[in-house]
């Protein structure tokens, strides 16, 4: 019995929490993905480089705050920051909407024309936030780090397996789903939200019905600013703020974004998880939770590993091209890729 | 297209005769180090490092018949082989006597092949670690003051051993540092009786080591070491491997030692231990106060790059001779024992000593004491994690 419990113990700690608040993370940076693809009808490459855009206006405005002294007590001051770093990165994006996008929509570009365009936004962006706030790792995180440390938990329940929950794990969690919950609000209860699906599904009959489409445009880009900084920020609350990670970021976050279906929303957020729990699951060794499950004479001798770690980036992308073979408008029917 | 050509040719042609004049007014040493790419914040202090070492030599006046000694500086992009070996081309074509170079092990065993080896120059490398360049054929042109990664397995492992560790749970950063010094640690450890529970690698600069953390932890050990870089994947695996609890101490190879690694982690990593190339003593502190303000002599490499320099123009005097035909021999020599030790500032004793027919054992910045195909023995400083600093807790 023990045994059991430290086997699930052991597989929450290195393969559920983790894969948890990962999953969160790509799934919210999935959202801001998709929501462009179905309203904008392009692929955002620079959405990365937002998300760190974002986040460096937070780090910077919670440095601010910890001079002052102002802090959250066990939460992270970071959190008190956000809403400054969601206005600065909506600025910036309505800028380059306003200086770049705007251009391009007037002339009727072709959807590829746009992803080479945002292509050409993420190196200036990556430039700028890399000029402001230099290349290197930056910690903002304080206050309370674990909700709950593996020692802690060795000591509370007497078993060999620990049990790690971060605060920075919960945080997201929980943002997660009330962010999502949210916006499903907004776009399905709301008459903006409404409009923003209309013109989504189809933008000839939205402007016949008065629909403005600069407005639904400015709602867009706002909406996303706002989901990708909150991404940003709980991504480099839970791991660090590095510059470069958030553009490597961008790889998964489009897996999931076409795995779920993009402009899906339902379907980013699905695909976020699925995304996260195959990258940490398929190349788990499972030698430590078998060990626990098994009888003695069975305990293996090897990793119990299906493909060492160096393969997980390739899985993600083969449950990818299996989707878009069997499926190719993903797992909740998004638009065709 | 004539005239380039017609150019090359004579600059060959003076090139050659250069060399052929053992006793020429001026010695050439080219440095031939990544002024640009992954280690361009490494290469400044080395560059005048070894500059230093040959104004040194040039102001004693008793190099040869009070050679001047002039130093050739060109770009490897420490990744770049194309670079490295026509910037190689380059300096040999401007008459070098001697090529300080190359510094990532990559372009060093390029220049070798390419450049050294066709053109007969001796060429000491300050800083390629690479195992794979120890038994390199090199015709005896290729010698290095760095110690290879093999012999930091070696360290590690007797560290380790020390510390009464029985078992080791292994990650690499993905490339060729990584897999080489991995594969020293590994064998080294195992002859030692040490058991290595698993070997993977880890990519720099993911998204997330979860996954990787999960597959380490499976497999348990004492302890994790990790070889890779400090502000790349091998913090991001230390952050998550401390936050699922799944190790508290860690061992750290030379690409894990450096100030911002205990900054970044915070607390939590006191008592992590390791090693990196590098030696106390009289020689490092000798080149500090030589050094002044000019540059930091105890960056990483730099006294290495004074060694190298030391080495070529102390070879030069033993063989009277500035040519790598004649001189080449004398690197050995001069290096190691018998002989008086010689330190950094003492260059114009060292010449006086040699030609006066005594011997010298180069003992420099560095500690140099080549081993086997010409390469550094290797003096460890080993680190511990105290209260948040780096602290040199012995050498190895």
């Amino acid at each position: 019995m023990m045994d059991l419990l430290n086997a699930i113990v052991a597989l929450s700690n290195f393969v559920i929490i983790p894969a948890m608040s990962y999953g969160a993370q790509l799934a919210l940076g999935a959202l801001g993905v998709t929501l462009i693809y179905g309203i904008l009808r392009f692929s955002n490459f620079a959405h990365g480089d937002t998300m760190a855009f974002g986040a460096m206006v937070t780090v910077l405005v919670t440095w601010l705050f910890q001079s002052w002294g102002l802090s959250l007590g066990p939460l992270p001051t970071a959190l008190l920051a956000l809403p400054f770093g969601i206005l600065g990165c909506m600025a910036l994006v309505l800028t380059t909407d306003r200086i770049v996008y705007r251009f391009y929509r007037a002339q009727k570009a072709k959807p590829v024309i746009f992803v080479i365009v945002s292509l050409g936004v993420t190196f200036i962006l990556n430039g700028l936030v890399r000029f402001i706030i230099g290349p290197d790792d930056q910690r903002f995180l304080d206050g309370e780090r674990f909700i709950i440390s593996a020692r802690t938990f060795k000591e509370m329940t007497g078993l060999r397996e620990g049990l790690a929950f971060k605060t920075t794990q919960g945080i997201t969690i929980i943002t997660a789903v009330i962010v999502v919950a949210l916006l499903f609000w907004f776009l399905n209860r709301t008459r903006t939200g409404k409009s923003m699906r209309a013109y989504s599904d189809n933008e000839d009959l939205a402007l016949l019905s008065g629909i403005n489409p600069e407005r639904v445009v400015m709602i867009t880009w706002l909406i996303v600013a706002g989901l990708a900084t909150i991404a940003g920020v709980l991504y480099g609350l839970d791991k660090s703020f590095k510059p470069f990670t958030y553009f490597q970021l961008l790889l998964p976050i489009f897996a999931s974004a076409i795995v779920g279906g993009l402009g899906n929303p339902l379907g980013a957020i699905a695909g976020g998880f699925v995304i996260a729990f195959s990258e940490v699951t398929v190349t788990y060794a499972w030698k430590k939770v078998a060990t626990y499950v098994l009888p003695e004479s069975m305990a293996p001798d090897t990793l119990v590993q299906l493909m060492s770690t160096d393969y997980k980036l390739a899985v993600s992308f083969v449950i990818l091209l299996i989707v878009l073979l069997v499926k190719p408008t993903g797992l909740f029917a998004g638009k065709a890729v | 297209m004539k005239k380039m050509l017609l150019a090359t040719t004579a600059a060959a042609l003076v090139a050659t005769s250069a060399l052929a004049g053992g006793h020429a007014k001026e010695v050439k040493l080219g440095i031939l180090i990544g002024f640009t790419g992954p280690i361009e914040s490494l290469t400044g202090p080395m560059a005048a490092g070894a500059e230093l070492a040959m104004t040194e030599a040039t102001e004693s006046g008793k190099l040869l018949d009070a050679a001047k000694v002039t130093p050739i500086r060109a770009d490897t992009g420490c990744i770049d082989n194309g670079l490295s070996t026509s910037n190689g081309e380059r300096l040999v074509a401007e008459g070098i006597n001697g090529l300080i170079g190359g510094d990532c092990s990559g372009v060093t065993g390029a220049i070798l092949q390419n450049v050294a080896i066709p053109n007969g120059m001796v060429m000491i490398s300050p800083s390629a670690t690479s195992p794979g360049l120890s038994t390199v054929e090199d015709n005896d042109l290729f010698f290095r003051t760095a110690p290879s990664d093999a012999r930091e397995g070696q360290v590690m492992a007797e560290i380790l051993q020390e510390r009464g560790v029985k078992s080791i749970a292994l990650t690499y950063t993905n490339n060729d540092y990584g897999k080489g010094l991995a594969d020293a640690i590994e064998s080294n450890f195992k002859a030692a009786g040490g058991e290595v529970t698993i070997v993977a690698a880890h990519e720099d600069g993911k998204a997330d080591y979860s996954a990787e953390i999960g597959a380490l932890a499976s497999a348990g050990g004492d302890l994790l070491v990790v070889a890779g870089y400090l502000d790349q994947g091998g913090l991001g695996i230390i952050n998550a491997a401390l936050d699922t609890g799944a190790w508290d101490t860690f061992g750290l190879p030379g690409g894990m030692i450096g100030d911002s690694l205990p900054e970044n982690v915070g607390p939590a990593l006191n008592g992590s231990y390791g090693q990196i190339a590098g030696s106390g003593g009289e020689g490092i502190e000798k080149l500090v106060a030589l050094a002044g303000d000019a540059f930091d002599a105890t960056s990483p490499y730099t006294p290495e790059s004074y060694d190298a320099a030391a080495l070529f123009m102390l070879a030069m005097q033993a063989a009277d001779s500035t040519d790598p035909a004649d001189y080449g021999s004398k690197i050995l020599e001069v290096a190691n024992a018998p002989g008086e030790k010689i330190y950094p500032g003492e260059l114009g004793k060292a010449f006086d000593i040699i030609r006066s027919g005594g011997d010298v054992d180069y003992v420099g910045a560095s500690a140099v004491e080549l081993i086997g195909p010409g390469e550094s023995a290797g003096t460890y400083r080993m680190i511990e994690v105290k209260e948040g600093k780096n602290e040199t807790i012995g050498f190895k």
